[in-house]
């Protein structure tokens, strides 16, 4: 059994588990969805006002829809006891925590930005704006997805973790959050090109990547 | 890990002993500093002074500051709010540097006292970052005629506090010390490396939304009539952060002692009412 094995296995449970247990992709999507909808409903139904604040409702709703689930990523794992099988496989724990997230990612935040022009229909949002807008959320929800891991690795042993998780991971997000809707603006017109906060955002990702799966599991190790 | 052998396997070259035993010897006097028992009888000698100095300088520097130091010939008598506002803003990022280097002993030296240290750092961390926000606050009514302002320095302080709110939230929902230590002590370090990210990424965002509207105090020289009381009042605090540091880190330590004892004492409990329930039978 190889690591390669081992991390695929991992991923393929996560998907599978997802899939069927419910509680995943789906019902990510569907808080999103409800989330959009509310905002009219607060701001009114006026579409000036809501094309103008579409990149950053779409944003705060993929934001919170990813935070929302996020204290389940572990807990579970530690409760039936298959995050110790992890901790004694062969594969480095790191590599275990980088299959969950990118299975974590795979059913919340790509789903999110895929079916993010629909939802910047309710919202008014010029077509130009759709596709940048749909990559920014492809290119920053991985950052969410692994910023996440970190926080909820570090409430896996709590039975209620609940609000904590997001407490901790929100304010970590700021410069995700800032990047991707100035560059879903940029799309929209303005002084700054589109390429630039989207670079930024991309690294902002990969350095979430790394940073995230090396706390997560510096937190899940099990302290001698 | 540092990790000290009492004997060197590889060689017997003098010269390489004689240096491995005295790295031992330095080791074990660290280690002596970091002793819980140790720490308590030193730090109770330190603290009256270090709380009759600082409460020396405090006097000292609030006396120049009210009644020595000039009003700005701009901001009148907000000024003085400065004398509070500036050393707190510097306390709130040295404590956190603090927790920071603290997280490290944990993590990477698993220094006895590290998260303790980093404990009783977190609540006077927050504190200090709530009163810089909040004479801020009662500085910018007067001169910038509102409360609050999204400013790039106001946002990245008000992001600093919620982060010690976190760290602080966390040491409250895990009860196992050393547990809870490993975690915050993870949390503050990726806290750490994401502070200047939320600082870049908040200048960058303040300068695409909002043009430098507000009126800045420059960069420029400070007269010495009131760089002095400055300088006094922020000595006086940081001394006044370190008596209160080392004081919450005492109580931490007696608190970690007590819970000690009354898990002990309710196993000698149990164990003798297993006595009893089973003398009978």
């Amino acid at each position: 059994m190889c690591v390669t094995g081992a991390f695929l296995a991992i991923l393929k449970r996560d998907l599978v588990l997802a899939a069927r247990a419910g509680g995943g992709g789906e019902l990510a999507l569907v808080f999103f969805l409800t989330l959009v909808v509310l905002v009219p409903f607060a701001l009114g139904p006026d579409l000036n006002l809501l094309s103008r604040l579409g990149p950053a409702i779409l944003w705060l709703g993929a934001l919170l829809a990813v935070l929302i689930g996020l204290d389940r990523l572990f807990q579970h794992d530690e409760e039936d006891g298959s995050l110790e099988l992890m901790r004694m496989s062969p594969l480095p724990l790191e590599g275990a925590v980088l299959a969950k997230g990118l299975a974590h990612w795979l059913t919340t935040g790509l789903p999110l930005a895929l079916v993010s022009p629909l939802l910047g229909l309710l919202v008014a949002l010029p077509g130009e704006a759709m596709l940048p807008l749909a990559a920014t959320l492809l290119v920053g929800t991985p950052a969410l997805s692994f910023i996440g891991a970190a926080g909820a690795a570090l409430a896996a042993s709590l039975r209620r973790g609940g609000l904590i998780v997001p407490v901790l991971v929100a304010p970590l997000t700021i410069p995700v959050l800032i990047f991707g809707v100035s560059a879903s603006n940029a799309a929209l017109g303005g002084t700054v090109p589109f390429r630039t906060p989207f670079l930024i955002l991309t690294a902002l990702s990969l350095a979430a990547v790394a940073v995230g799966t090396l706390a997560a599991a510096a937190a899940l190790r099990q302290p001698e | 890990m540092l990790e000290t052998r009492r004997h060197c396997y590889c060689c017997g070259n003098p010269a390489w002993r004689q240096a491995r035993d005295e790295f031992a010897d330095d080791m074990a006097n660290l280690i002596d500093l970091a002793n819980p028992t140790r720490f308590m009888r030193f730090s109770a000698a330190l603290l009256p002074w270090l709380a009759g100095v600082s409460a020396l300088l405090l006097a000292v520097g609030f006396y120049l500051a009210w009644f020595v130091a000039p009003p700005d010939y701009q901001q009148g008598e907000t000024i003085r709010i400065m004398f509070v506002h500036v050393p707190a803003a510097w306390l709130a990022m040295m404590f956190y540097a603090m927790m920071a280097v603290s997280a490290l002993g944990t993590l990477v030296w698993r220094h006895p006292l590290a998260d303790v240290a980093q404990k009783a750092a977190a609540p006077i961390g927050a504190c200090f970052a709530l009163v810089c926000l909040v004479t801020g606050a009662l500085w910018g009514k007067p001169m910038w005629g509102t409360y609050w302002v999204w400013d790039a320095r106001l946002t990245s302080v008000l992001v600093l506090f919620l982060i010690y709110l976190g760290i602080i939230a966390l040491w409250r929902v895990l009860d196992e010390p050393s547990r809870a230590g490993r975690a915050v002590a993870i949390l503050t370090l990726v806290g750490f490396v994401n502070v200047p990210i939320i600082k870049f990424s908040v200048d960058w965002w303040n300068t695409l939304h909002q043009p430098a509207s507000v009126f800045r105090m420059g960069g420029s020289t400070i007269d010495g009539s009131m760089l002095w009381p400055l300088l006094v009042l922020a000595l006086g605090f940081t001394l006044f952060a370190l008596t209160l540091h080392m004081a919450a880190m005492r109580a931490e330590i007696m608190r970690r002692r007590v819970r000690t004892l009354t898990i002990l004492e309710a196993e000698r409990l149990d164990r003798l009412a297993a006595r009893a329930g089973s003398a009978p039978a």
